[in-house]
């Protein structure tokens, strides 16, 4: 008896690496495409993927690995974040010298503090030209609108968790980003005092009071946006990316050329060559792929597609080594900057935000309500509706592959440049309203300013795109394309050529000496 | 009163059904709106906002002080003391005092001597601070009081 225990207990002992592996693996090794499919189908973080690509999807230049791309980022920030956690003091008295000591004296500190931040500006790149791939080659067109609202909400968290990020180090650019971006949300009171009705009515105050716990930046502040930037955003960032990427799927994979799909999505039949055969695979099967026919998901043929294991997990793996490539040269090439102790009795001159919010800087520079607020609204309700305000069924998956959408684009590109430089060189050349007429009322200038007017002047052409070749399609790709040459440009100007008190200079060369 | 066999307009299983969904949402939406009575402050942390200054015989007319803590300048004239407060009213920053004006460092406002709006977004002029007198004879501003712009404090 005690001899066939001890016999069995030595067996078990024996086969505990393979019972270990089997256990948690349940299933052999990837060798045939069914062993591949299980590998995929059985992981709880691949079966998120489908168990075959198509090759065209695998393909570099279907993508360009952007969105891949931006979720690796977060993940790396992920966990450099909470690296920075462990010595981040979230008080206005610790918080500076908390970085001080994270960049001069915890070991490897500075680089991880370099990637954190170097990995957030390649995010914010990342997810604006992810956005301008799947727009550019219609991949929002129906069953994909809702997965284009979720990729636009995942944008204003990306830029909500920069902002957020940049503040917390308590020097001069986060103490001052905090009070314009508090007064930013207090802005309707522009509005509200122009009117004279903040005493009853006041919502800029009230979310300024929620934002800053205070009337005055000062430690309620820091904690909650220290709350947003570690939980709050991230934890929204995250559900949402899953979301996002499962209704990729659930839609029917990268948007395709050649394939046309309906608003039901996966799992409807769509043409007569998808209607399963009569000897068509059971359902467990199906969802394995090892079928013979066109599965009716995505109305392709099995010859068009891949094991996902390896083919797509390599390709995503690159990617993310890529990017973990560049962050890591990123952090250890350039510092990450950190200016001069928070001081509330003086701004730096010029204060500039990080690059991709001087465009938005450039805007609040003519009226803080309307380009704070009211554009930056317009331009995010804007986007977000463009699938459901163009709903014309196109062949998606290639870059301006409409007739005619390229002259358009580059029509667009061309109108929305000479506008966006416009909209600047007139202020900077001729001052504005208030300069030529001192008494103005303020709701003329927060109604009419160059920002409003460029607006203006991009829905107006998009309008004319939309009369003149009768496609909403073509008015999107109007809109659109003037909405990123605006951004570019005046992202360009508020870099390079602002100085101080947001003066226009050439060069800072030319920047007054004091 | 209907029969018991014809089809009632609204089954009671379903009415029931619906007033427990809706009351469900009910619920959670007001809760919603009751945990955001945690972050709006009922208390702000900040103290008063008077804050002593100089005496008068410290600041004779035609002189000016620049108070950075305060974030105030004091500007003495034949006609009294005047308090402008050095917040820019477009985005919270500090202006710097100018030859002939203030001008804001983060969005370009510019302002006159009296705090006039001449150039740039800002929406209204520097605030006008009240200026009294304490007991001791020192000045006190009350940063938590405009008053009308040109309005000095005679002494």
């Amino acid at each position: 008896m005690s001899s066939t225990g001890l016999g069995a207990f030595w067996e078990n002992l024996r086969n505990l690496p393979r019972n270990l592996r089997e256990s948690v693996l349940r299933h052999g090794r990837p060798v045939s495409d069914r062993g591949r499919s299980l590998a995929v189908f059985s992981n709880l973080f691949l079966h998120i993927h489908a168990t075959r690509s198509n090759v065209r999807s695998l393909r570099f230049s279907t993508t360009l690995g952007l969105g891949v791309a931006s979720f690796s980022l977060f993940l790396i920030l992920l966990v450099t974040g909470i690296l920075l956690m462990v010595y981040y003091a979230p008080s206005t008295s610790l918080a500076y010298n908390s970085i001080k000591d994270i960049h001069f004296v915890v070991p490897t500190g500075r680089l991880i503090r370099n990637i954190h931040r170097w990995a957030a500006h390649l995010m914010v790149i990342a997810v604006l030209l992810h956005m301008c791939r799947v727009f550019y080659t219609s991949a929002y067109k129906a069953p994909r609108e809702f997965n284009w609202m979720l990729g636009m909400a995942l944008f204003v968290l990306t830029l909500a968790l920069s902002f957020t990020g940049y503040l917390l180090p308590w020097d001069q650019l986060a103490y001052w980003a905090i009070t314009i971006g508090a007064n930013i949300a207090a802005s309707p009171r522009e509005l509200t005092d122009a009117l004279g009705i903040t005493q009853v009515f006041d919502p800029g105050g009230i979310q300024k009071q929620l934002l800053l716990g205070a009337s005055e930046v000062g430690q309620d502040a820091l904690i909650r946006f220290y709350l947003l930037h570690v939980i709050v955003l991230p934890l929204a960032l995250a559900a949402l990316a899953g979301v996002h990427f499962w209704r990729i799927r659930k839609d029917g994979g990268l948007a395709k050329p050649g394939v046309q799909q309906t608003a039901a999505g996966k799992g409807a039949s769509v043409t007569a060559a998808a209607a399963a055969p009569e000897d068509s695979p059971t359902k467990s099967f199906g969802l394995m792929c090892v079928v013979r026919d066109r599965s009716p998901a995505t109305n392709q043929t099995v010859e068009d597609t891949v094991p996902s294991w390896p083919h797509l997990m390599r390709a995503e793996l690159l990617i993310f080594m890529i990017t973990m490539l560049l962050s890591v040269v990123l952090g250890l090439w350039l510092d990450a900057p950190l200016k001069e102790m928070a001081n509330p009795a003086i701004p730096e001159n010029p204060a500039k935000a990080p690059w991709y919010f001087l465009g938005l800087q450039e805007m609040v520079s003519y009226s803080a309500f309307m380009g704070g607020l009211i554009i930056p609204a317009i331009v995010v309700f804007g986007l977000t509706l463009i699938p459901y305000l163009d709903r014309e069924p196109e062949d998606v998956g290639s870059y301006l592959s409409a007739p005619g959408a390229k002259r358009v684009a580059a029509w667009s590109l061309f109108i929305g440049a000479v506008g966006a430089v416009t909209a600047v060189a007139v202020p900077v050349n001729f001052g504005w309203l208030r300069n030529w007429f001192p008494d103005i009322d303020q709701l003329v200038i927060i109604a009419i300013n160059p920002g409003s007017l460029l607006t203006a002047v991009y829905a107006a052409w998009s309008i004319i795109v939309l009369k003149r070749s009768g496609s909403t399609r073509m008015a999107a790709i109007a809109l659109f394309s003037c909405f990123v040459i605006g951004f570019i440009i005046l992202t360009w100007v508020g870099t390079y050529f602002r100085g101080p008190n947001w003066d226009f200079y050439w060069s800072p060369a030319q920047w007054p000496v004091h | 009163m209907p029969g018991r066999l014809e089809e009632e307009a609204l089954p009671r299983r379903d009415f029931l059904g619906l007033a427990g969904l809706w009351a469900a949402a009910v619920a959670v939406v007001g809760s919603i709106a009751g945990m955001m009575r945690l972050p709006m402050p009922s208390v702000l942390p900040e103290g008063g906002h008077r804050f002593r200054v100089g005496r008068p015989e410290e600041l004779p007319a035609g002189t000016e002080q620049v108070l950075p803590e305060q974030k105030v300048l004091l500007s003495s004239t034949p006609e009294g003391i005047a308090a402008i407060s050095l917040v820019c009213t477009h985005l919270g920053c500090i202006v710097a005092r100018t030859e002939n004006g203030f001008a804001c460092p983060c969005h370009g406002s510019v302002f006159a001597n009296d705090g006039r709006v001449i150039g740039g977004p800002a929406p209204s002029g520097l605030k006008w601070l009240e200026v009294s007198q304490a007991i001791d004879g020192r000045l006190v501003v009350n940063g938590g009081r405009q008053v009308e712009s040109g309005s000095y404090f005679k002494v």
